[in-house]
């Protein structure tokens, strides 16, 4: 048995480092360290609680205003606040926005680089994956860049800016729409739909949205060539490297849900446990800091309770990430996750044929781009510049509070704790805190440590192909990870 | 040819993020355009683990050049100066001991984003993590390098401050090294950019008319002047935030919040709330730049005695209730 250290571990967001023991040709276990600890919950200490509103945006460049979104949520309950409906749809569209460019640069940019490693120079798929995607110097990221850059005008018209905005308040949004405003939007989305049904599917979006099964989508694959479509191409790869067989973690699953419409929510919250569908009891959530390098690793707590001081005195500890669990057990979240739990067909048989993997991973993310953008165009519509945006009260002297949404990258929650009118404490879980978590107590690894056991390994590699291709499966955000 | 290594330490990764956000041409035709090698990027390459350290490993040995050196996010001094809180993937290293080795290589170095220039939001705060710029900590000189740092060409770092920074400010930086016209003239005396850094907020901001007359926002979305109430900075913080817009249409203030001059250091603790202006008998604390305060505070009341009902209603409302009057020749 061998030992290789990967690191630094790019084209994730942020640092990362992964320890591999190898047997043989496979990896036999799995250790996972996010090496940069920030400190937020230490930092917000003492501020007035709407500060945060400045400070937790910039725990992510990336995940800026999902964490904006679950900041003002968890302000908005302490203050029984509740947003009108303009409030309501420019919140959902900015949050959609950033989550939707998230999706497509991570498959642009971050994971479909890898497949035009020389590595895979022999293959017959490989000159044209490598024209398209090679890093840096790939044709689809000159399409894709000046795409992404333009549907994040929505940005500019509803947020200021992107990322770190203040738009997104309890009660609603700081930025009324005019109407010819709500037209640019229109033109916005318009064309971004237009790119993904060119260069990404090269198909209508509904069409995508509708696919029902894993037999359906191999259906759809077969009608056109492999490279006519960068989603066709994604597919063809999968058939060739059967990515449907890596990065298997623990088929446990877990989503908060999120953009809100009236009384429902487009993506339901819920647990996929053992096979069964159920309802999320947020009681059940609690973080376990045996293996971190933080205090008081005695038991784990609800994070209403958590506490996060830094200490590199704990022997076990191998990561500055905490390890939260779901009634003790190991969930993993992210787009997947969200569209098994809300009852997409698609999602659902890719996990139960399956399971989660780096394919059903990748399938689940462009699968939403197919869903929420035609949602956005209906949001966009739904905004009546004559109707407020924003509503406003006092924020209480003290109570505590929670914000619990859906990121890009899956379930991210805030919890609060405001005693005479200062924050008392804060703490985060963020979406890949879950999924590239450390050990627990029981010392069951977290869902890429899981993921990762039995990958295979290839002759001579010091950072073998396929870990990178289960690593970026799950699109890590280690800036969120630790905070 | 120019090359340019990019590291990210104690920070967001939004300075990148924001990077990507550029237009007329895209990122990566516009590096090429200017004949920048991009050595290496933490989001961008394809090199991942050892190839990575090699690479610095050969920087450090001078057997690889290295032009331009990017740094985004704080340099993490602790716990107690050991660097540990940021320990580069696989190095085993800390990030503050390679950015010491490298920066003695660079023939630019360049803090891009307030964390890197000067500690920013990670250094908010009782600053328990030592998070430093890197020739500033705060607003005194000092940081990671020290004040007396020059880089292998002669230079201070550059300071391409923002909270995120705008892309423009970043690439035209870059674009102005690669063509070889960078001087200390061409930076502000905190080491900031000149051609976006001689602006204010203020200038070119969609509520001036509002200012003018001191008809202000009491409430987030309402369309006046934010200064009075509010807590902008706009008047005093130096950017081109509204000459040159954000993501194709924006800018904080058209966004209907703030500027908290995220470009200055120490930005991350004001003192007082950041969406609330501190007041001295109902006078803001923090004059407009260069003006005078007894001549702020007679044109402030003048103004205000004078500010049209138009202006006053729709100051405090989030839609426009009256707009301007249209004068006819005739009648």
């Amino acid at each position: 048995m061998s030992r290789i250290l990967v690191g630094p571990f790019n084209r994730v967001e942020g640092d990362l480092e992964v320890s591999l023991d190898i047997d043989g040709n496979q990896v036999r276990s799995a250790r996972v360290n996010s090496p940069l600890y920030r400190g937020f919950e230490q930092i917000m200490l003492g501020h007035d609680p709407m500060d945060a509103l400045v400070y937790t945006p910039r725990i992510c460049g990336i995940c800026s205003v999902s964490q904006s979104v679950a900041c003002a949520q968890a302000l908005a309950n302490l203050m029984q606040l509740e947003m009108p409906a303009n409030g309501q749809h420019c919140t959902n569209l900015v949050l959609a926005n950033e989550n939707m460019t998230d999706l497509l640069t991570h498959f642009y940019l971050f994971f479909m680089p890898d497949f035009a490693r020389p590595v895979y120079a022999g293959e017959d798929w490989f000159e044209k994956v490598e024209q398209r995607f090679k890093a840096t110097k790939g044709d689809a990221s000159r399409v894709m860049l000046p795409a992404r850059a333009e549907f994040l005008h929505l940005m500019g018209l509803l947020a200021g800016k992107w990322p770190h905005t203040l738009s997104l308040q309890p009660g609603g949004t700081t930025k009324p729409v005019e109407p010819q405003e709500r037209i640019r939007l229109l033109t916005i989305t318009a064309a971004f739909r237009r790119f993904l049904e060119t260069e990404l599917f090269g198909d209508d979006l509904n069409v995508i949205a509708s696919l029902k099964s894993v037999a359906e989508l191999e259906q759809w694959r077969q009608q056109k060539p492999w490279y006519s479509s960068d989603f066709r191409t994604f597919l063809h790869l999968n058939e060739s490297l059967e990515l449907h067989n890596l990065g298997r973690a623990t088929d446990q699953f877990l989503s908060y849900g999120t953009y809100p419409q009236g009384e429902q929510r487009v993506f339901k919250s819920g647990i996929y446990v053992g096979g069964e569908h159920l309802p999320l009891n947020s009681a059940d959530i609690s973080e376990d800091v045996s293996h971190t390098w933080m205090e008081n690793g005695d038991q784990p707590r609800h994070p209403s309770q958590g506490k996060t001081i830094p200490s590199l005195e704990n022997e076990e500890g191998y990561s500055w990430c905490k390890s939260p669990r779901l009634n003790h057990q190991v969930v993993e979240v992210g787009a997947l996750a969200r569209q098994l739990i809300n009852g997409h067909p698609l999602a659902q048989d890719l996990v139960t044929q399956q399971g989660g993997n780096v394919h059903s991973r990748i399938v689940a993310r462009l699968l939403e781009l197919a869903i929420i953008i035609p949602q956005m165009q209906e949001w966009v519509k739904a905004i009546d510049p004559k109707a407020p945006f924003c509503n406003h009260t006092e924020l209480p002297n003290s109570g505590s509070s929670f914000g619990m949404i859906e990121a890009a990258r899956g379930s991210l929650g805030h919890w609060l704790e405001v005693k005479k009118g200062k924050i008392h404490n804060y703490q985060i879980i963020a979406p890949t805190t879950w999924n590239f978590s450390p050990r627990d107590q029981q010392a069951v690894p977290g869902a890429l440590e899981q993921a990762l056991e039995g990958t295979p390994v290839r002759e001579g590699e010091s950072e073998p192909v396929a870990v990178q291709h289960v690593v970026r499966s799950f699109d890590p955000c280690m800036a969120c990870t630790v905070h | 040819m120019p090359n340019l290594l990019w590291l990210q330490s104690g920070g967001c990764g939004g300075c990148t993020m924001s990077l990507l956000n550029a237009e007329s041409p895209d990122l990566m035709t516009l590096l090429e355009a200017a004949g920048i090698d991009l050595l290496w990027h933490p989001s961008l390459s394809e090199q991942t683990g050892r190839e990575v350290a090699q690479l610095l490993e050969a920087i450090v040995s001078g057997e690889q050049p290295l032009d331009l050196l990017c740094i985004e996010g704080s340099m993490m001094m602790g716990p107690q100066g050991t660097g540990r809180f940021h320990m580069l993937g696989g190095t085993g290293k800390p990030m503050i001991e390679w950015v010491r080795e490298l920066s003695a290589k660079a023939k630019y170095t360049l803090a891009v984003g307030s964390c890197a220039a000067y500690g920013g939001i990670t250094a908010a705060g009782n600053n328990h993590t030592e998070a430093t710029g890197l020739q500033f900590d705060g607003e005194l000189p000092g940081g990671l390098l020290g004040d007396d740092y020059l880089s292998d060409s002669g230079f201070r770092v550059v300071n391409i401050a923002g909270c995120p920074t705008h892309p423009d400010w970043v690439t035209e930086t870059l674009i102005s090294i690669a063509l070889g016209e960078h001087s200390e003239e061409n930076l502000d005396t905190l080491g900031r950019p000149r051609m976006y850094a001689d602006q204010l907020v203020h200038h070119g901001c969609n509520r001036n008319e509002y200012y003018e007359y001191k008809a202000s926002a009491t409430a987030p979305g309402e369309r006046g002047c934010m200064m009075e109430n509010m807590g902008c900075l706009g008047t005093q913080a130096h950017a081109d935030c509204n000459i040159r817009d954000w993501n194709g249409h924006g800018s904080c203030t058209s966004g209907g919040y703030a500027c908290i001059n995220c470009t200055a250091p120490e930005f991350e603790e004001p003192g007082h709330s950041f969406g609330k202006t501190p007041k001295i008998a109902g006078i803001p604390v923090g004059l407009p730049t260069d003006m005078p305060k007894a001549w702020f505070v007679a044109l402030a009341s003048l103004s205000k005695a004078a500010t049209p009902d138009r202006l006053k209603e729709n100051a405090t409302s989030e839609q426009l209730i009256y707009p301007p009057t249209i004068h006819k020749r005739k009648g």
